[in-house]
């Protein structure tokens, strides 16, 4: 059993934490949303991929050249 | 101290969630969201949605910063005068620092995400129009000079400019018209409010054109600005974003408008009083139906353009 009564003040900084933490989670929701809309508008990936660190023989420009052996 | 008085400074202190957010001016910002969403919306040019409602968020945001940001500045006046004595800063709910705070910062934070959701053209007339409202306006010619409302209906103005930029990513005949449409109308719709809400402005010591130049200069004052507004609102409709709606509504509510305005110019004060300044009263409402029946009357001339009923000009 409690003795302690919240004050009114408790309730009011409630609200308010409520409102903060609600608006950082629409920043977020925010932030994630133009993330996938930009991403997306870039159109399809194998316009704009690179590679990425790692050697990707299809990216090639002419891939023929370096695989015909030599007479 | 005893718990009587810690209970009571707490009360007048502590502010709530809402009395942040009434710092951003939540009324005003009803208006600048809606022509800032139609300055978007009939743009030639679309937008993915979510950027648009991206768009439209960072404008209502900056909006609300330089509300705040009036606020702080104003917060002496706003004291004295009944309309705003409410307020989160006189009534000693926010401190004038927390408003400054918070105004400086969603004013950096709506300009940069306005540039990186949009563009810079957009980004620059948000960042513009905040400056202009909080400096131009507030802390240099509202206390300065009669034509305050003129220069501050130049910042209320802006937000269909920057729609039309978040779409378009620049400035065209199109825009500007929007643009001229509000700031015509701001001056006759404040000043028939100044001239029945007389005291307000008198307590506060804003040189308002009523108390400056007298009444009979405002109700001329409001004549002209209303007849140099009639051709500039008709001319939008030959324009890419008019329409035969448009043009209708133009047309109608300007005569109205023209003749609420010269029937106010007729009246003098003895007149106004006897009937509690009705005619005022009337031109005032009509003048908020005036600016929604605009945008409103663009929006479906949209509407009917995507529709595919083919472009009026």
């Amino acid at each position: 059993m409690s003795f302690h009564k919240d004050h009114e003040l408790h309730g009011r900084r409630f609200g308010r934490n409520i409102g903060v933490g609600l608006l950082l989670g629409g920043f977020i929701a925010i932030v994630f949303g133009l993330t996938v809309v930009k991403v997306l508008q870039l159109g399809e990936a194998n316009k704009f991929e690179r590679f990425d660190h790692v050697a990707r023989p299809q990216l090639e420009p002419n891939p023929t050249l370096t695989t015909e052996p030599s007479e | 101290m005893t718990d009587v008085s810690f209970q009571d400074a707490t009360e007048r202190l502590e502010a709530g969630f809402g009395d942040y957010f009434a710092l951003l001016k939540p009324r005003v910002m009803s208006l600048v969201v809606f022509t800032a969403f139609v300055g978007l919306l009939v743009a030639p040019v679309p937008v993915h949605p979510f950027i648009g409602f991206i768009g439209i968020l960072c404008i209502a945001v900056g909006a609300g910063a330089s509300g705040a940001l009036n606020m702080w500045w104003d917060a002496d006046i706003d004291a004295v005068m009944k309309r705003t004595a409410r307020r989160p800063i006189p009534a000693g709910k926010v401190q004038p620092g927390e408003a400054l705070g918070i105004g400086l910062t969603l004013s950096v934070f709506s300009v940069i995400l306005l540039w990186l959701a949009t563009n810079a053209m957009a980004a620059f007339l948000l960042a513009f129009t905040i400056f202009f409202y909080a400096v131009v306006y507030s802390m240099w010619l509202k206390r300065a000079t009669p034509q305050n409302i003129v220069i501050g209906g130049a910042a209320g103005a802006f937000p269909p400019i920057v729609g039309w930029a978040v779409a378009t990513g620049g400035i065209s005949v199109e825009s500007v018209l929007m643009f001229v449409v509000i700031f015509m109308w701001t001056p006759p719709h404040f000043w028939a409010l100044a001239l029945f809400m007389k005291s307000d402005y008198d307590d506060a010591g804003v040189p308002m054109l009523t108390v400056t130049h007298g009444r009979k200069s405002t109700r001329k004052h409001i004549l002209v600005y209303a007849a140099l507004l009639a051709p500039v609102a008709v001319a939008l409709a030959f324009t890419s974003v008019g329409g035969p709606v448009y043009l209708v509504t133009a047309l109608a509510m300007n005569v109205w408008f023209v003749k609420g305005s010269y029937d106010i110019w007729r009246r003098d004060e003895t007149q106004a009083e006897a009937d509690n300044y009705l005619t005022e009263k009337k031109v005032f409402k009509f003048s908020l139906l005036y600016l929604f029946g605009h945008f409103g009357a663009l929006v479906v001339d949209a509407v009917f353009r995507n529709a595919g009923f083919g472009a009026w000009v």
